[in-house]
């Protein structure tokens, strides 16, 4: 099967380049560009308006399977993921029960590659149950296919078994992904410990039970040697300590949340349950240090965090109610609005969720639109306007605060190794 | 057309109308706020040793989430005297609909059990809604206003009294 | 944003918070209560303002006392109260919040006051009362977790004013657990949009929310530096559970430091008045000698507070059915 993409903006983020030339296509990876009259393709997109990027890789969304059927399923997940031109999904292990034996694992990525739509990775967990106490199968797990080991935002409070599980991985070469979150300071939180928490009387979350943890992981993974990526950091005061770790050479990484680049503890307005994330959204100040951090490459990677809930655990008081927000679908717009916000080119924008990505995940061949990469692509309008609204939204979690606001740039097609997965 | 007398000579004739009887009553009480500056007057020029008291209606209305309790201030009831079985007159300037003064009725019967109560009012304009009436009426309008129109009584700064007409306003419970 | 307690006119709506109310309406109900409190006095205590009215007096969290003063102010207007206590384990096992509410509007109630041990609890059901066009039903306040208490917010306005009059002059302290205080927050939104001389507030940094000071608040830790010539001091009640959760030592070191004994109310103004929104825990946040002395007025301030309340549901009934 040989595809042509006709008169698309093609936007490389890895070399950092664009160019206005047809894209072609063969046996599912890119061959080539320009006019190319010689090519003869067997079906040709005509793109034209359009900006071709290499397909959006998102390192950190719940797809709720197995397990919490009730709030999304894989088919109805990797759906509202190809609708957000992504096509590479990175899953954590918290499903019921947690990824952490080899047949999960398998059985995951069986009934996922069935349905044809994005990749996914799935992340195992680190210690079996996510309890912290007794490691898991690590090499067993990444022997059929964990992308690296983790526990989700389940801290593991016991330093020593976090130490071991470190070693552990280090002896494998195995990432380790973690949330940095200490387990006692966050315990009875809900919303960030600043301003508007103070005000409405919701239980704080201080700034300082992320940077502890982070403090923790950073001096564990030095002692250890493990690789290792922090997952959506939400506080300023955590990046001079991830500076200080890349500085020394420490093979560290770190990505942060769409929503935590778009949404400040003031987005709380009156008890708004939808903003009741972990990590909690925190201050204007610290948002756009975030979001600085993000431009300097200080922060590699920008993640959907998603994870869909269903609307009766949104109906309750807000502490009550279940954190998480939907993403997938808002990844794109979301990293866009943060790139025009920072001035930034197209090429430069997209980077933390297409090129970063792939190499966190040692993906060579995605991310990219060189010669030989696969042909997973996202085909996008970067000026269409669109609200969002639970209608507009494939994901069965229809939980994000930006519920009714207007977002820009909109996927028209999703390729996955040359083959469309999704058109409007 | 109705031509309103002047408010004072409307005045005049109701204290000589209540000067022969005044002796049948122990107190005087004024409906907010014009029947209160009537009272006041007819207390000070007829019976400066009767007792005094004031009403606002407000709590007693039949209407409220119809009309909510309004912008103006409500103001508190003011009974200095044991309304057990004691003889009032009731004053206020304008009768109407009649609902303000069954109001009233009931409110002066949360604190006691009157021997007689009795009304005076400066202007009847008719159009009864309840079976009301009053004993002492200085004037009475030979033709109804219209229902959007509202008559009540004004004090200027010297203490003398204004009939006045208000428009665009819905009914009140006069 | 408009605060989901106003309605399309800025009217009351419902009374969910002192935080985000107009001047004029916080006036306008303090004016409201006045003649409210001479019913209060008479000898038949009682008015037939809301009669017919169903008010469902909904609480989740107990607490006998604020919902007897709802009872009483209800009453006194003559509408019928219903008490529910719905404790909140009941709820979540089954039947959820919501659901609770539907099936109190479809017994045609016309107004809740609701009690809940999480903060916000009353902005949710006055959302889903929104959505399910069911406008006319209000709801009252009456204790969100650590949020908002603003009937006692207002009551404590009007004693403040029944004896302080004018607020730019004065200067108030509040005194104690502001963290987990619902009072707390709401007298500090009350006198802020008063526009206050100068707000104190005085406690053990275990039991302060970070960043006061944008409240225009004055923090003292020394309970001795900050009642310095106040004319109003605002004790605020020390719940038994703080002691666990390293939060403070005990009672005893707690009164040592933070508690009003005669003494240290003696540096407060001579005429400087004593709150406290009960119930009372004697030789702990406030000693006997000062609750029962000459400056306390913490009996007046539950009379008061039973006007303050038939105020705010006079007020909204009475802004129901205005189109």
């Amino acid at each position: 099967m040989r595809v042509r993409i006709r008169g698309a903006r093609l936007v490389d983020p890895r070399r950092r380049q664009e160019e206005l030339a047809d894209l072609l296509i063969a046996d599912g990876r890119i061959v080539g560009r320009g006019p190319a009259p010689d090519f003869h393709a067997d079906h040709t997109i005509e793109a034209e308006g359009l900006v071709v990027c290499p397909g959006l890789i998102d390192t950190f969304a719940r797809l709720r399977e197995p397990g919490f059927e009730y709030r999304a399923t894989l088919a109805s997940e990797l759906k509202a993921a190809v609708r957000g031109g992504i096509t590479r999904v990175v899953t954590p292990p918290d499903t019921d029960p947690p990824l952490d034996e080899a047949g999960l694992v398998e059985m995951l990525r069986f009934r996922s590659e069935a349905l044809g739509l994005a990749h996914v990775h799935p992340v195992g967990a680190l210690t079996l149950g996510l309890k912290g106490e007794r490691l898991s199968e690590m090499a067993l797990l990444a022997e059929v296919g964990c992308v690296a080991l983790g526990q989700a935002d389940v801290p593991i409070a016991d330093s020593l078994s976090l130490f071991r599980a470190f070693q552990y991985a280090a002896t494998f070469d195995l990432p380790v992904w973690l949330t940095a979150s200490d387990p006692w300071l966050a315990a009875a939180g809900c919303a960030h410990d600043g301003e508007v928490a103070a005000r409405l009387g919701l239980p704080g979350i201080p700034a300082c039970a992320e940077t502890i943890a982070l403090a923790r992981l950073l001096e564990l993974a030095r002692a250890t040697g493990v690789r290792l990526h922090v997952q959506h950091l939400s506080s300023a005061a955590s990046l001079p300590l991830l500076a200080q770790a890349k500085a020394s050479g420490l093979p560290v990484s770190a990505s942060v949340s769409a929503l935590h680049l778009a949404c400040s503890e003031h987005d709380i307005g009156h008890f708004d349950t939808h903003t009741h994330v972990i990590p909690p959204l925190r201050s204007q100040a610290d948002r756009a240090a975030l979001a600085q951090a993000v431009a300097e490459g200080l922060i590699d990677v920008i993640d959907s965090n998603h994870t869909p809930v269903d609307d009766d655990a949104k109906a309750v008081p807000f502490a009550e109610s279940e954190p998480g927000a939907t993403g997938l679908e808002l990844l794109l717009p979301l990293t866009l609005a943060w790139g025009r916000e920072r001035g930034l080119d197209l090429a430069a924008a997209l980077a933390p969720i297409t090129d970063h990505p792939a190499r966190l995940l040692g993906q060579e061949n995605a991310g990219h639109l060189g010669e030989g990469a696969v042909a997973d692509l996202c085909l996008f309008d970067p000026e269409a306007r669109w609200q969002v609204t639970p209608e507009s939204l494939a994901s069965l979690g229809k939980n994000t605060p930006l519920l009714g606001q207007t977002v820009q740039g909109r996927v028209v097609a999703t390729l996955v190794a040359g083959r469309p997965v999704f058109s409007r | 057309m109705n031509l309103l007398p002047e408010a004072e000579t409307l005045y005049a004739r109701l204290r000589e109308r209540l000067a022969p009887d005044i002796d049948r009553f122990d107190a005087l009480v004024g409906i907010h706020s014009g029947g209160v500056w009537l009272a006041e007057r007819l207390q000070r020029e007829l019976a400066p040793a009767k007792a005094l008291g004031s009403i606002d209606i407000s709590f007693y209305r039949d209407d409220l989430a119809q009309r909510g309790l309004g912008r103006s201030r409500v103001r508190a009831s003011h009974i200095p005297f044991p309304v057990q079985d004691a003889r009032i007159l009731l004053v206020d300037d304008v009768l109407y609909t009649g609902r303000t003064v069954r109001a009233a009725i009931n409110e002066l019967f949360d604190y006691g059990r009157p021997a007689r109560v009795e009304l005076a009012v400066l202007v009847d304009r008719g159009e009864r809604e309840l079976p009301i009436c009053a004993r002492y009426v200085a004037h009475t309008l030979p033709q109804p206003l219209p229902a959007d129109e509202r008559l009540e009584l004004a004090r200027n700064e010297a203490g003398l009294f204004t009939l006045r007409t208000l428009r665009d306003e819905p009914p009140t419970t006069r | 944003m408009s605060h989901p307690q106003l309605d399309e006119h800025g009217r009351l709506q419902h009374l969910l918070s002192l935080d985000g109310l107009p001047r004029e309406v916080l006036l306008q109900i303090l004016d409201m209560a006045e003649p409210f409190l001479e019913v209060t006095e008479r000898e038949v205590k009682k008015v037939p303002l809301l009669r017919g009215k169903s008010v469902f007096n909904l609480f989740f969290e107990n607490s006998t006392r604020t919902r007897t003063t709802f009872e009483i102010a209800a009453k006194r207007l003559s509408a019928d109260v219903i008490n529910l206590n719905v404790s909140t384990s009941s709820t979540t096992k089954g039947e959820s919040l919501l659901d609770t509410i539907d099936n109190l509007c479809a017994m045609n109630a016309d107004m809740f006051v609701v009690r809940h041990a999480s903060s916000g609890a009353p902005f949710l059901i006055a959302r889903h009362l929104r959505e399910r066009g069911l406008e006319h039903i209000h709801v009252v306040n009456a204790g969100d977790g650590r949020y908002a208490h603003p009937t006692q917010g207002l009551l404590d306005m009007y004693t403040i004013r029944h004896y302080k009059k004018d607020f730019s002059r004065l200067t108030v302290a509040i005194v104690g657990d502001v963290l987990h205080s619902r009072v707390a927050r709401s007298e500090i939104a009350a006198l802020t949009t008063l526009g206050v001389g100068e707000l104190r507030v005085i406690g053990p940094k275990t039991l302060l929310p970070v960043g006061l000071e944008q409240f225009g608040a004055r923090v003292f830790h020394d309970l001795r530096q900050g009642l310095r010539d106040v004319d109003v001091v605002m004790m605020l009640r020390l719940q038994n559970e703080r002691m666990k959760g390293a939060l403070l030592p005990s009672k005893e070191e707690y009164h040592q430091r933070f508690g009003l004994t005669p003494e240290k109310l003696a540096l407060a103004k001579p005429d400087a008045i004593v709150m406290h929104p009960g119930p009372l825990n004697r030789g702990i946040e406030i000693d006997s000698a000062v609750a029962d002395g000459p400056r306390s007025v913490i009996l007046p301030q539950v009379t008061f507070g039973i006007a303050v309340r038939m105020a705010v549901m006079s007020l909204l009934a009475g802004q129901g059915a205005q189109a």
